[in-house]
C-alpha cells in the first residue's frame, strides 16, 4: 500500500505530518550542503571552509533531535498507524543516517584541515574527488527520492552503492601502493584514506535511508537484503 | 547455513531463537471455529450484510471494526441468533459453527446460545446478589447443587478477573458494583457456562481507561479457552486486544487478515483510511 495522500480528518495532526516531512528535507539539504562543502575544503586546501564545516555540524544535531522531540510527540499524542506509522518511523530512522552522513562530513572536513597545512599531491587527490562526487549525486537522489515518495529511486541508490564500495576498495588499494613507493607519503595517504573511508560510509547511510523509504512507502522491511533479493520483495511481494 | 550459525551459537551458549519474535500469526495455521459463506442479511428491502465470507479462527480474539453502520453488530448478532428476534429479517448464505449450520431450524436456540456468549456494551446485571447472577446459566439448567455452584461461581469471578475485589460480598446486590464490575460480572456470568464463543459488543466503551484495561487484559487470557469476536469503535482496542481484524464499510467485509500486518500495511485504501483517520 503506497503513501497515502489523501487528507486526513485532523488538520492539526496532517499539518504535524507535512511539517516533520519538510523538515527532514531541510535537514537532508544541509547535510548534503555539508558533505560537499566538505569535499571542495578538501580539494582545494581551504581551510576556513573546514572550520565552518566542522562547526556546522552542530546545527545538523540540533535538527535531529528537534525532528527526533517531534516525532515522538506525534506517537505519544496520535497514535499514528499503517502508513503514518511508518511514516513517523522511517523518519526516525531517516534522521540517525543523515545526522552520521553529518558526523562523516565533519570528519572529512577535519582530515581537510589536516591537508591543507601539507604539501599537495601533483594529482590533487583526484581519486577522492571523483568517489565524492559519485557519493555526493547518490546523497542527492536519496533526497530526492524520499521528497517523491519514489521507490525505483531509491533502489538505483542501493545499485549505486554497490559501485561506491568498489570504487572505495580501488582506492585504497592505490593509496597502499602510495604509501609503499614513498613512506614519506605516508601521514597524508593516511589522511585520504580517512577521507575515503567516510565517503564511503555516507553512501552506506544513504543506502540505508533509501531502505527506510521503500519501508515507508511500501511496507516491506528491505534490510541486510542483496540489490537482487531488495528488487524481488519490492516486485514479488514476497 | 542457518543450521551451521545455530550449532555454533549454541555452543557459545547464545540462544538466538529466544531472542526472535515467535512466528506471525497465519490463517493458514488456524483452525475453523466459524465459518461464514456467501451470506447476506436483509432488513426488510435493505440490504445491511452483503455477500460476506469470512472464517473466524478458534482460540483467538477476532476484531470487527468500521464506521457507525457498517453492520458490524448485525454481524455479531447473528452468531447466535439474537437477529431472530427482530421482524423482517431475512438472511441467505451459510454460517457455520463447528461445521454445523447455525441457522438450521435442527438448532435449539437455547443450546445455541449456551454454546455461543454475548456480551453487550451497558453492562446489564440481574437486580440480584453477585453469587446469583454468575449462578443464574447453571440454574437454568436445573443444577442446584449447592457445592457445584459455589465451585462455578468462584471459578468464573476468577476467571472474569473480578473474585479478589467481590469475593467477600457475594451475597450484595450486583448494582452496587462500579460500571467496569458489573462489565467484568457479566462476563462471569457468560464464562459460567462455559461456551465455546465469547460475542462482545463494544465491551469496554462505556467504562473508564482502568476498567477498560482490565476487560482488556482479562480478554488475553480468556483467549485460551473460548473464540472471541469483538467488535469496537476503538481502533486503538482492536489493535490491542485482537489476533485477528476484519474492517467492514457498508455491509461489505473490506478486508480480513493478521492484526499487526493490517495496522502497519493494510491492504486495501479503504482500511488505510479508515485506521489511520481520513475516512470522512
Amino acid at each position: 500500500m503506497a503513501t497515502n495522500q489523501s487528507q486526513h480528518i485532523s488538520q492539526q495532526f496532517e499539518k504535524e505530518l507535512q511539517d516533520i516531512r519538510s523538515r527532514v528535507l531541510a535537514m537532508g539539504g544541509m547535510v548534503e550542503k555539508q558533505v560537499s562543502e566538505a569535499m571542495e575544503a578538501l580539494i582545494t586546501g581551504d581551510a576556513d571552509l573546514a572550520r565552518q564545516v566542522i562547526s556546522g555540524d552542530e546545527d545538523v544535531n540540533k535538527l535531529d533531535v528537534s525532528i527526533d522531540e517531534e516525532c515522538i510527540q506525534i506517537i505519544a499524542l496520535r497514535q499514528p498507524t499503517a502508513s503514518d506509522l511508518r511514516l513517523v518511523t522511517g523518519i526516525l530512522k531517516t534522521i540517525t543516517d543523515l545526522e552520521r552522513i553529518g558526523d562523516e562530513a565533519a570528519r572529512i572536513a577535519r582530515m581537510a584541515l589536516n591537508l591543507a597545512e601539507k604539501d599537495r599531491p601533483k594529482k590533487n587527490y583526484r581519486e577522492l574527488h571523483a568517489l565524492g562526487q559519485h557519493v555526493s549525486g547518490m546523497l542527492h537522489n536519496t533526497l530526492d527520492a524520499f521528497a517523491r515518495f519514489d521507490v525505483d529511486a531509491a533502489l538505483q541508490v542501493a545499485h549505486e552503492d554497490r559501485q561506491v564500495d568498489a570504487e572505495y576498495e580501488s582506492i585504497m588499494r592505490q593509496l597502499m601502493t602510495y604509501m609503499m613507493e614513498d613512506p614519506r607519503t605516508i601521514s597524508r595517504v593516511i589522511d585520504m584514506m580517512w577521507s575515503a573511508r567516510s565517503l564511503e560510509r555516507i553512501g552506506d547511510h544513504s543506502r540505508n535511508v533509501s531502505e527506510h523509504i521503500i519501508y515507508l512507502v511500501e511496507g516491506k522491511d528491505v534490510r541486510h537484503l542483496s540489490v537482487e533479493k531488495m528488487e524481488k520483495v519490492i516486485k514479488g511481494g514476497e | 547455513m542457518e543450521a551451521v550459525n545455530q550449532q555454533k551459537n549454541a555452543a557459545r551458549g547464545i540462544d538466538i531463537e529466544s531472542m526472535n519474535r515467535g512466528p506471525k500469526l497465519n490463517m493458514a495455521d488456524e483452525t475453523a471455529c466459524i465459518e461464514i459463506k456467501n451470506f447476506n442479511l436483509f432488513y426488510g428491502d435493505a440490504q445491511a450484510l452483503k455477500d460476506i465470507n469470512l472464517t473466524i479462527p478458534r482460540h483467538r480474539v477476532t476484531a470487527f471494526i468500521g464506521p457507525s453502520g457498517c453492520g458490524k453488530s448485525t454481524f455479531l448478532r447473528c452468531f447466535n441468533r439474537m437477529n431472530d428476534l427482530i421482524d423482517n429479517v431475512n438472511i441467505q448464505g451459510q454460517l457455520l459453527l463447528d461445521g454445523e449450520e447455525l441457522n438450521s431450524p435442527a438448532v435449539n436456540v437455547s443450546d445455541l446460545r449456551r454454546k455461543v456468549g454475548m456480551v453487550f456494551q451497558k453492562p446489564n446485571p440481574f437486580p440480584k446478589t453477585i453469587y446469583e447472577n454468575v449462578a443464574y446459566g447453571l440454574r437454568l439448567q436445573g443444577v442446584n447443587d449447592r457445592q457445584t455452584l459455589d465451585k462455578v461461581v468462584e471459578k468464573s469471578l476468577k476467571g472474569a478477573a473480578l473474585w479478589d475485589e467481590v469475593k467477600d460480598r457475594l451475597q450484595s446486590s450486583a448494582m452496587g458494583l462500579s460500571g467496569g464490575q458489573q462489565q467484568r460480572l457479566v462476563i462471569a456470568r457468560a464464562i459460567a457456562i462455559e461456551p465455546e464463543v465469547l460475542l462482545l459488543d463494544e465491551p469496554a466503551s462505556a467504562l473508564d481507561p482502568l476498567s477498560t484495561l482490565k476487560i482488556e487484559e482479562l480478554i488475553y487470557e480468556l483467549k485460551e479457552k473460548y473464540t472471541i469476536v469483538i467488535v469496537t469503535h476503538n481502533m486503538q482496542q482492536a489493535a490491542r486486544v485482537s489476533d485477528y481484524t476484519a474492517f467492514m464499510y457498508m455491509g461489505e467485509l473490506i478486508e480480513f487478515g493478521a492484526t499487526d500486518e493490517l495496522f502497519t500495511n493494510p491492504g486495501k485504501k479503504q482500511t488505510e483510511d479508515y485506521i489511520t483517520g481520513r475516512y470522512g
